[in-house]
C-alpha cells in the first residue's frame, strides 16, 4: 500500500478515513487532527495554560508531545498511585520523568500514598463496594483538578481516545444513564471558580492511530496495561466495537461523533439535562454536588476509621 | 511465517496477506499494528514463509 501523499511505502492504512500514509505524512497527520479538534470544539486558545495528565501510556505522552510540537505551554502531572504489581506506578513514572528530560518539559508528581497516607490499591481493600478503577477514578480526578487549579491552569488534558469514548459511550446507552450522556463531551467547561474546565484533544483518533503515533515518533511508553483493568468491561465494549469496525470501516467513528452532534443539536437531551448544582467541600473547598463533604475526602474518612484498632473486616 | 503477540508465537503456513494471519490466530485487526524487522507495516502486505511478524496491542497504559 502506498502513501496517498507522496506514494512511498505506507506504514499505516485507516479504513475509516479510505487513507494510507508513509512515517513521515502520518506524523504530520496526526497533530493536525489534534488541532482541528482543539479549534472545532473551541478546546483552548493558543495562549492558555495547559497541564497535561500523564499516565506513562501511549496516549497521554502522544498528547504531550503533540501539543508540545504544536506550540502550546503544556506541562505535565503524574499521580503515582502505587500500584506494585511488577512496579508498574514506578516505570511509568520513569516513562513520564524521561519523556519530560528528553524535551526539558515541566511536570508535577503527586504520590497518592506520600501525600494521603495510602496507595489506591490499599484505600481501596479498606472500601468495600467500591472498584478500584472507581476509587482511582475519583482519586485521580481529585488532584487532577486540585493541581490544575491551584497551579494557575486555564485547562486541564486528558489522553482520552476515540476508541475510548465509545466504549464509554456504550456503556451509557446500555444503561441510558441520560445524566451521564448529557455530560460526556469532548470539552467540560468551568461551571464552579474552582473547577477547571476539561478537554480531551485525542478524541477524534482511533487507538490504533495513537499506538502508531507512539511507536513511530519513539515514545518509550508503558505498554502494559494496569494490572487492575485486565478484564475490565470497557475492553470488552472496545472488542465489541472493533468487531463492528471490522464489519463495516468507519462504524466506530460514527457513533461517538454523530452522538455528538445530535447532542449538540438538542436532539438528545434537553440542555438543562447535564447541568448540577455544585457547592464546596467543607474540607478541602472543593467543588461537589454533595452538602458537607465531598466524595473524595468521604474516601480517606472512612478509609482512616477503618484502619483503627478494631479493624477486622480487612480480612 | 512466525508471528509474535504478547508471550505467544504462532507459526503459518502459506503466503497470506498480515490481514488474514491476524484473524487467523484469533486477533482482532483494529486492535493490533503489525510490524517487520522492526518496521510498521501496512496489513495488506502478504508474508512470505520466512517472515516473522511482530503484533503490538494498541490497548495499553491507563
Amino acid at each position: 500500500m502506498k502513501c496517498r501523499k507522496c506514494g512511498a511505502t505506507a506504514v499505516i492504512n485507516m479504513r475509516q478515513h479510505r487513507l494510507s500514509l508513509c512515517q513521515d505524512h502520518f506524523l504530520e497527520w496526526v497533530p493536525q487532527q489534534v488541532q482541528r479538534a482543539i479549534e472545532h470544539f473551541r478546546m483552548f486558545a493558543p495562549d492558555e495554560r495547559v497541564l497535561v495528565a500523564v499516565s506513562g501510556g501511549k496516549d497521554s505522552l502522544s498528547l504531550w508531545d503533540i501539543l508540545l510540537r504544536l506550540g502550546y505551554a503544556a506541562d505535565g502531572l503524574y499521580i503515582h498511585l502505587g500500584i506494585p504489581d511488577g512496579g508498574y506506578s514506578d516505570v511509568s513514572q520513569q516513562k513520564v520523568e524521561r519523556f519530560a528530560a528528553e524535551r526539558g518539559a515541566r511536570f508535577l508528581v503527586v504520590n497518592v500514598a506520600a501525600e494521603y497516607g495510602m496507595s489506591i490499591p490499599e484505600v481501596s481493600r479498606r472500601k468495600p463496594g467500591r472498584s478500584t478503577c472507581g476509587t482511582c477514578g475519583l482519586v485521580k480526578r481529585h488532584i487532577m483538578n486540585q493541581v490544575a487549579y491551584e497551579g494557575g491552569y486555564a485547562v486541564l488534558a486528558t489522553g482520552h481516545n476515540l476508541d475510548d469514548e465509545a466504549a464509554v459511550l456504550f456503556q451509557n446507552v446500555l444503561h441510558w444513564a441520560t445524566g451521564y450522556l448529557a455530560r460526556q463531551a469532548p470539552v467540560l467547561p468551568s461551571t464552579h471558580p474552582k473547577l477547571v474546565r476539561k478537554v480531551k484533544p485525542l478524541i477524534r483518533l482511533y487507538e490504533r492511530e495513537m499506538a502508531a503515533y507512539a511507536l513511530l515518533r519513539g515514545i518509550d511508553y508503558i505498554y502494559e496495561e494496569c494490572p487492575y483493568s485486565r478484564g475490565a468491561t470497557t475492553l470488552f465494549y472496545k472488542e465489541l466495537l472493533n468487531q463492528l469496525e471490522e464489519r463495516s470501516p468507519g462504524a466506530k467513528q460514527m457513533f461517538y461523533l454523530s452522538f455528538l452532534q445530535a447532542r449538540e443539536e438538542g436532539r438528545l437531551l434537553p440542555a438543562e439535562a447535564g447541568e448540577v448544582e455544585l457547592g464546596e467541600c467543607q474540607r478541602c473547598g472543593q467543588p461537589t454536588t454533595v452538602p458537607n463533604l465531598c466524595a473524595f475526602c468521604r474516601l480517606w474518612e472512612g478509609a482512616v476509621i477503618s484502619q483503627g484498632p478494631q479493624g477486622a473486616e480487612e480480612q | 511465517m512466525k508471528i509474535i503477540y504478547r508471550d505467544k508465537v504462532w507459526e503459518l503456513k502459506g503466503n497470506i496477506t498480515v490481514r488474514d494471519a491476524i484473524k487467523k490466530v484469533g486477533l482482532q485487526p483494529e486492535a493490533v499494528l503489525a510490524m517487520r524487522d522492526g518496521k510498521l507495516i501496512t496489513d495488506d502486505v502478504i508474508a512470505k514463509p520466512d517472515d516473522t511478524i511482530r503484533l503490538i496491542a494498541v490497548v495499553s497504559g491507563g
